[in-house]
């Protein structure tokens, strides 16, 4: 009797998971594997790929271009990730003060970042040209200066990382909700004990906070290596001289301009194994310091 | 007396706060506000330095302007039209396909056992990592052999099969339900095809209205797919419209841009203002359950 139960569930158990089953294989399993063969061989869509070893893969590493992407992407994701992890959780500690109007404040500080990339590029251009943009309406009067903000070399990839702080409201809620969840019982023993504000929130608040932090750290770094849309729209070539050239869209511009699929996987591959290993270290490395409750 | 100063730094503190929080949600609120702005003025207001902070007078026709503009080459019907019709049609058949199968592969992995289960979800988890670049050549190949370049359904199609984000979203949420719930059923002599149906998926509405949702959030925005696998102006979404419309052809002027961005952006915080319970608590969740 029960050994029927068994099987049956095990065969409900499967029958259930069966679409996921095919979509993982067809979409993500095969294209994976189809890829690292790719990346051994010279391809384009319309002819069959030719086996030519590891040549994707010493080619890239001596193509300028490859290192000055890969450089870009790296730089925006060392600055735009802690950046827009202390802005939100900034944003967070405010909020959560039970100030009146809080849903208000959450509110205005959600709404960028439902906006869809394509507006969010067009918009971003808009409030940065040089010649009538809002941001120089502000900057000239104050310091009689009217940069070039989207056609200079050192400003034009800083521009993308204040736009994706712009859009932190995502992970504000997300922390919001994570300094709601502390137990407001170990804040009433540190008030006994005399605890500053500053206190309780470097050794109650960030502790608890610290398994959270955690997890959308890792979804940031996943995250921001494909960053696509937002540079591709906005800096056409990477312009100026390619410092907003990111990885996704060298790898874009490769398989689908240029054509060349095989080296294409390559870096797709590269992306990937970056991928991996930043999250290992991230893990590694906060996993440590991070506060798990007993439980 | 002591008590009083207490109370007279606690109003200069809430004080303090409140206006750091104003002067924060300004630096949130005036880029959009800047584009709602731009989009009501004339051409040559819109490109005043000094600018002009309020149009005068305003331009709704602008929005009209936007709406049909490049009608020419499409034999007279507005672009605008057309890609709000592909986009909502594709959001439509996606996010119908992400609610449907994650609904129901969620329910394998969080309420039926067997063998390997653990392992297969371990796996699924795991896929998260996965970059699209490094898929995104093959894929193209598979969908250029199915024949669907061109079509939308590379777009929607692979959303029937689920996804690792919205199983593990709701099997968490599944994982809260009561099992004396379903076993209760089973004493009835449900099959686990009508317990799913009768006991699980009235109770998972809140859950699978964030999976909704979030897909069609994430269709609404997508770019890259629909630049992938769409090349006749016809199939064009939103995303590829406006931006097709900004760059080609000399592009667009800026206020017909801005108009263009702001309908874009528009359904998105309408539908926000109704469903603000599910977004809040359904990022919340995504975020802390990790």
């Amino acid at each position: 009797m029960s050994k029927t139960k068994v099987t049956n569930q095990t065969k409900a158990g499967l029958l259930f998971a069966a679409p996921w089953f095919i979509g993982f294989s067809v979409f993500l399993l095969y294209p994976l594997l189809k890829s690292l063969y790719n990346s051994f061989t010279e391809y384009t869509i319309l002819t069959p790929p030719v086996w030519i070893g590891l040549e994707n893969y010493s080619d890239l590493l001596k193509d300028e271009l490859f290192w000055k992407s890969l450089g870009n992407s790296f730089y925006y994701a060392l600055i735009a990730i802690p950046l827009g992890t202390f802005v939100a959780i900034g944003l967070a500690l405010l909020l959560n003060q039970k100030v009146k109007g809080q849903a208000f404040y959450r509110t205005f500080f959600f709404l960028p970042s439902l906006v869809p990339v394509v507006p969010l590029a067009i918009l971003w251009l808009w409030l940065f040209n040089g010649e009538s943009g809002i941001i120089n309406a502000i900057v000239e009067p104050i310091f009689h200066v009217k940069p070039n903000w989207l056609g200079d070399v050192k400003l034009a990839k800083n521009i993308m990382i204040v736009m994706s702080t712009w859009g932190v409201g995502n992970a504000m809620v997300i922390y919001l909700a994570g300094l709601q969840q502390v137990p407001v019982a170990l804040y009433e023993a540190a008030d006994l004990d005399g605890a500053s504000p500053a206190l309780k929130t470097w050794r109650i608040t960030l502790p608890m906070l610290s398994p959270v932090i955690m997890f959308n750290v890792v979804m940031s770094i996943i995250g921001s290596f494909q960053v696509f849309a937002q540079p591709y729209i906005m800096f056409p070539g990477g312009a100026p001289e390619r410092t907003t050239y990111f990885f996704s869209v060298y790898i874009y511009d490769t398989a689908f301009r240029d054509n060349r699929m095989g080296y294409a996987s390559a870096m797709g591959w590269i992306m990937f194994l970056i991928i991996l290993v930043l999250t290992y270290v991230a893990i590694k490395y906060m996993d440590k310091r991070v506060h798990y409750e007993a439980n | 007396m002591a008590k009083k100063s207490l109370k007279h730094q606690n109003i200069t503190n809430v004080a303090l706060v409140h206006v750091v929080l104003v002067f924060l949600s300004a630096i949130f609120l005036i880029p959009l506000l800047w584009m709602i702005s731009t989009s009501l003025k004339t051409d040559v207001q819109a490109l005043a330095f000094p600018p002009v902070w309020v149009p005068n007078p305003p331009q709704p026709g602008n929005y009209k302007q936007a709406w049909e503009y490049g009608m020419e080459q499409l034999a007279g019907q507005a672009p605008m039209l057309i890609y709000a019709r592909n986009s909502i049609l594709i959001a439509i058949l996606t996010v119908t396909g992400t609610v449907v199968s994650n609904a129901i592969v969620a329910y394998s992995f969080a309420r039926l056992r067997w063998p390997g289960r653990d392992i297969a979800f371990a796996i699924t988890l795991a896929t998260m990592m996965v970059p699209f670049p490094v898929i995104m050549v093959p894929l193209f190949g598979l969908f250029k052999d199915f024949g669907w370049v061109g079509s939308f359904r590379p777009l929607w199609i692979p959303a029937w099969f689920a996804g690792a984000f919205n199983i593990f979203l709701l099997r968490q949420f599944y994982r809260t339900i009561p099992f004396e719930l379903s076993e209760a059923a089973k004493i009835d002599g449900c099959s686990e095809w009508a317990i799913f149906q009768q006991v699980i998926l009235p109770l998972a509405k809140p859950a699978l209205a964030v999976v909704a949702l979030f897909s069609f959030m994430g269709t609404w925005n997508d770019f890259l797919g629909p630049l992938l696998y769409l090349q006749d102006q016809k199939t064009f979404t939103l995303a590829v419209g406006i931006q097709a419309f900004r760059s080609q052809a000399g592009g667009a002027p800026i206020h017909l841009q801005m108009a263009a961005s702001t309908m874009m952006v528009a359904p998105i915080i309408i539908l926000f203002f109704f469903a603000q319970k599910q977004f809040i608590q359904g990022i919340a969740t995504s975020g802390l359950k990790g």
